[in-house]
């Protein structure tokens, strides 16, 4: 069974189509990253998967429960952090994860050592009975994941844990996630930190509310046709123009830090000697562009 | 039963934080009570009035004396023209004019109608009544006087009234506005106050996002209304509390009636309001929204519940729409239990309409509330 499965699965907000028909299947155990631009869909569809936003049309089930006629019954069994906080701000640390606990009916026996063990694993010993108003940033974000997970739910949905928080607390924040995975719980975390996404076994593009690509990040990556040439140049649109004036034979090419990234077949390699470029393995980046763009031909053609 | 204490603790600890909120809402009935008990008083006494005498004689003497000793006028200006009259009467200073005829007691003397002109002003409808009504029976009670005087001079033997009607004013023998007021400026506070802070309720956890969170848990619609509506119960309770207090210390408000049973149509009353502004909350998307609508419910509570007019004087179509607020009802109860001493036996239709109006609004609630986001 997959932890995930959708078929054909939409979204319309009026006119406005959030999520285009989107199948996708994830596997139980793993974590998979769902990486797309801002309203790109990401949100949508994971509120769609939780049972809390209804599909306009496709379907969808999590741990075999259907989306649409099963949603309590998935309720019970996964958990949510939503891209906004939202525990309570009036309520302290502790107050927040009693309430949870409750909410998901933890029998007394096992709820003290429970929060307990997410105090603890928020690194917010000492700090129980703080207001939850007055933690900032990383703080909250490990306590709203802690309040998620105190039910041990085998599916977690992370909606942009990590927007907004310092490295630190970023690079704390996946140490708790791999952790997570390692105990076997199914994990699916929307990003747009490329760098994150390359901690997932598994990644899905989304764009424009179509997912375009799906696989783990090494076998994205070998689908990129040709080889990629990274050129450093101070003045990378002036490099652009120059290419296209010379009409040198490439695949793409793309301005990208300080310099372009140029797909090309190996061929065709001797035409850039003289730019002295450095061949590179693609990134997700790379791999993010090629697929827009081809989405972006498709959709023309 | 779980989730359901959970929901409870988690707005009881909310409740206790913000101090502010729980603070008005005890202090708010105080302030009302006292506010209508002492302010308004519905029988409008001590009128200013300007007199312009132009017959100057014991009867129109006689006549003014009669005015002044009824309370109702107080003779503060005497004017020397019907001009100064007019303008006193124009700029505010007095709201009632009396002005006698030069040939006043020659009419009277002579057995002629001695007329006097009483002029009104009726901007303010209740106090020109007000003032109507006693010029008026004290202009025939004044004239009764000096026919029977005539008559019995002319007969030589006593002569009495051929009518003589008694009145008992029952329950408010003595017409105390008090008594009156106070069932209803509490039975007000506790409808708007409950109705405000249900109607808040969800929708507030909607504008937090933390509403979101709360739709992912297992929870069931049902626990989350009780939940949201169980705690302000004793809220409520505290308000009734304090308004009693209050009416009963500081205007000796009877409760002819038992306490017991007052409480318990109380804690009914409560309920209604709250299933209320539950149902408010649902329908409402924004915090602004379920305040206007908390006021949509509110206005018509004041005007047509009979808190403040008679619901007999209405025509048929307001009086119907006062059938659909809990307010109307729970005034006949608490106006039967504190001022007339009666009890289910007489209260049951008021009751019952209470408890379906609950019944209906929390079931609404319950299948209104889905757990989704859009």
């Amino acid at each position: 069974m997959w932890a995930v499965e959708t078929e054909e699965l939409t979204r319309t907000f009026g006119d406005f189509i959030a999520v285009d028909h989107v199948s996708l299947k994830i596997r139980q155990g793993g974590i998979y990253g769902f990486l797309g631009p801002n309203g790109s869909g990401k949100s949508t569809t994971i509120r769609m998967l939780c049972g809390i936003l209804e599909p306009s049309a496709g379907s969808g089930r999590v741990m075999g429960f259907d989306i649409a006629r099963q949603s309590e019954q998935i309720k019970a069994n996964i958990g949510y952090m939503s891209q906004k906080f939202s525990l309570y701000d009036d309520l302290s640390v502790r107050e927040n994860l009693e309430f949870y606990a409750g909410m998901y009916s933890l029998p007394a026996a096992v709820k003290k050592s429970r929060i307990d063990e997410m105090i603890h694993m928020a690194g917010l010993i000492g700090r129980e009975d703080e207001l939850t108003a007055n933690l900032s940033g990383g703080w909250k974000q490990r306590l709203a994941l802690g309040s998620s997970i105190l039910h041990r739910p085998t599916i977690l949905f992370l909606d942009e844990p990590t927007g907004g928080v310092d490295p630190k607390s970023r690079r704390l924040f996946w140490d708790i996630i791999y952790d997570l995975s390692a105990a076997g719980t199914t994990v699916m975390v929307t990003t747009h930190f490329m760098d994150e996404a390359e901690h997932c076994d598994e990644i899905g593009f989304i764009f424009e509310g179509k997912l375009i690509a799906s696989d783990s990040p090494s076998r994205l990556k070998q689908t990129i046709p040709g080889r990629l040439l990274r050129i450093d140049n101070p003045d990378p649109m002036e490099l652009m123009a120059e290419l296209e004036r010379r009409q040198l034979p490439l695949l793409d090419a793309y301005v990208h830090g300080a310099g372009v990234h140029v797909r090309l077949r190996e061929t065709d390699a001797a035409a850039y000697e003289s730019y002295g470029g450095q061949w590179i393995q693609p990134s997700l980046e790379d791999v993010f562009v090629h697929y827009v763009k081809e989405k972006r031909r498709e959709v023309a053609a | 039963m779980i989730r359901l204490r959970a929901l409870l603790v988690k707005e009881f600890i909310q409740m206790r934080r913000d101090r502010l909120t729980f603070a008005m809402m005890v202090v708010l009935p105080v302030i009302q009570l006292l506010l209508f008990g002492f302010a308004i008083n519905t029988d409008v006494k001590h009128l200013p009035t300007v007199v312009f005498d132009q017959s100057l004689s014991p009867e129109s003497r006689d006549l003014l004396d009669s005015f002044s000793a009824s309370g109702y006028f107080d003779i503060n200006y005497i004017a020397g023209s019907f001009k100064e009259v007019n303008a006193r009467i124009d700029n505010g200073e007095a709201k009632v004019g009396v002005v006698f005829p030069p040939d006043f007691a020659e009419h009277v003397r002579s057995g002629r109608s001695g007329s006097v002109q009483v002029i009104v002003d009726a901007t303010d409808s209740m106090a020109a009544s007000s003032a109507i009504s006693t010029a008026m029976t004290i202009g025939q009670l004044r004239s009764q006087n000096i026919m029977i005087k005539r008559l019995e001079a002319v007969t030589g033997r006593v002569t009495a009234l051929p009518y003589d009607i008694r009145i008992r004013p029952w329950y408010n023998p003595d017409f105390v506005t008090a008594f009156y007021m106070v069932p209803g400026i509490m039975g007000m506070v506790l409808t708007s106050t409950m109705v405000m802070i249900t109607s808040m309720a969800i929708v507030r956890e909607r504008e937090h996002g933390t509403l979101e969170q709360l739709i992912v848990t297992p929870m069931k619609s049902y626990e989350l209304m009780l939940g949201k509506i169980i705690p302000y119960i004793f809220v409520g309770l505290v308000q009734a509390t304090v308004a009693m207090l209050v009416g009963i210390l500081v205007f000796d408000l009877p409760i002819r009636g038992n306490l017991i049973e007052l409480f318990l149509y109380t804690i009914l009353f409560i309920v209604a309001s709250l299933a209320l502004g539950i149902l408010i909350s649902n329908v409402s998307q924004t915090q602004m929204q379920a305040m206007q609508l908390s006021f949509f419910i509110f206005m018509p509570s004041v005007l047509l519940s009979g808190f403040m007019f008679p619901r007999e004087a209405m025509p048929e179509f307001f009086f119907q729409i006062g059938r659909f607020l809990p307010l109307t009802f729970y005034l006949q109860i608490m106006r039967g239990i504190v001022l007339k001493g009666v009890g289910i036996a007489a209260l049951w239709p008021q009751v019952g309409a209470l408890l379906a109006y609950t019944s209906i609004a929390v079931t609404i609630s319950i299948l209104k509330f889905r757990k989704k986001l859009a």
